[in-house]
């Protein structure tokens, strides 16, 4: 089979959407057994496992679209800290619960839109991802949203903890809409989705959840950037360490 | 040569790791079933992305096929069309109730959202209130009665 330079694009966004999910499944299990209530530890690692099977599909595909043998284990474990493309917010520590939610509440607007205008991709490997990540996201948005409320509109505590939560990881979401060559080249032939187009839509879902909350929409006083280009914050080394740790030091281990 | 079963019949009999009481057909994750001369080609699709219980679910396809005589078994695994809770059959409905767990409403992807109530599955009372919006699978919430007071699982609409 010939590697078109399509191929190659259609790789790296995979590889991009991927990163997202897995990192954000791998940050998410950090709550496993930590999380304030029970049924609140049973939801986050319900939303870690959507997402981890997301991430599967996409650099399975990823692997088959690049076409050098790379299986979806090779990519999430072999690859060095440069080598991820994943936009650096969900590789941010999750803080406190506040935190965790607030960044959920604005990862999971931005996957509702993707994943609704990936449906209609032209490439049919990622619609077909989509059309399942779709109504995942839909409930993602919702959980994290009714915390989010819940948490804003809650005492003075929580509040004041959700609100500064937010106002941490609300700069990092300017880089899911970024657009850059690879994503203009895809946009143009229908794979990949507009992050122009996506913006209002997720705008309007934060906006209209921090006003039900109560809180102040942040300002974005400044944009971090470099995810996609393999550039991360000083978190997602250990992050990485910890995921890749077994595979590395035992090759093959199964159980 | 080993004498071979009708591969439908061998297939009715495989059911769901996390929810036993419903066969894969009931669930609407078997998709297809060729057979193609001496070889059997079986597509089947994963509820959530996340599915845990996909590589099971194929390894006992094969099992029971192999059982009913086919040893030239293809699993496929197909994402699209995006599995949804309409494929569940009556009879899947019927069991997951008498086993306690109160059954999907069909989805409603109007333009109007329908929120019907969910009833309970051990007393049949429409007072009931959710506790959870996930449970112990992807595909359950964790819901109560309010009659007879007792917990119960509710397999969402998806």
């Amino acid at each position: 089979m010939t590697v078109t330079a399509v191929d190659t694009a259609v790789a790296q966004y995979c590889l991009r959407l991927g990163d997202d999910a897995l990192v954000l499944a791998q940050r998410l299990s950090e709550w496993s057994a930590r999380s304030p209530q029970i049924e609140e530890d049973v939801a986050l690692m319900n939303v870690a496992l959507d997402l981890l099977g997301q991430a599967r599909s996409l650099l399975q595909l990823a692997g088959e679209r690049e076409g050098a043998g790379r299986s979806e284990d090779d990519l999430a474990f072999l690859r060095d800290e440069t080598d991820f493309v994943n936009a650096q917010l969900v590789e941010l520590d999750n803080g406190d619960f506040g935190r965790t939610m607030a960044r959920q509440l604005l990862v999971s607007a931005w996957h509702l839109p993707l994943w609704q205008a990936l449906t209609a991709s032209t490439d049919d490997g990622l619609a077909a991802v989509a059309g399942k990540a779709v109504k995942e996201a839909a409930y993602h948005l919702d959980h994290a949203r009714s915390w989010v409320v819940r948490l804003g509109d809650g005492t003075e505590e929580s509040h004041r903890r959700v609100q500064a939560g937010l106002d941490e990881v609300w700069p990092y979401a300017s880089e899911l809409f970024e657009v850059d060559a690879l994503l203009e080249g895809l946009v143009a032939r229908g794979v990949a989705a507009d992050p122009r187009a996506l913006e209002p839509a997720w705008r309007a879902a934060v906006e209209d959840a921090l006003a039900e909350a109560t809180l102040t929409v942040p300002e974005t006083t400044w944009r971090p950037s470099g995810g996609r280009r393999g550039t991360h914050t000083e978190a997602f080394g250990y992050l990485l360490a910890e995921m890749q740790h077994l595979h590395r030091s035992h090759p093959g281990a199964q159980w | 040569m080993s004498v071979r079963t009708d591969p439908h019949a061998a297939l009715a009999e495989v059911t769901d790791p996390e929810i036993p009481v419903l066969t894969i057909e009931d669930l609407g994750v078997l998709r297809d079933v060729v057979v193609e001369g001496e070889r059997v080609v079986v597509t089947v699709t994963p509820t959530y992305s996340g599915c845990p219980a996909m590589d099971e679910i194929r390894a006992d396809v094969r099992a029971a096929l192999q059982r009913a005589g086919w040893d030239d078994v293809e699993v496929r695994t197909v994402l699209s069309p995006a599995w949804t809770t309409d494929w569940m059959t009556d009879e899947g409905r019927r069991r997951l109730q008498e086993h306690g767990i109160a059954p999907p409403a069909p989805r409603h992807d109007g333009p109007v959202l329908v929120r019907l109530g969910v009833r309970c599955p051990q007393c049949g009372s429409p007072d009931t209130e959710e506790l959870a919006r996930f449970s112990s699978t992807s595909c359950k919430a964790l819901w109560r009665c309010l009659s007879c007071r007792e917990p119960f699982d509710h397999f969402k609409a998806h």
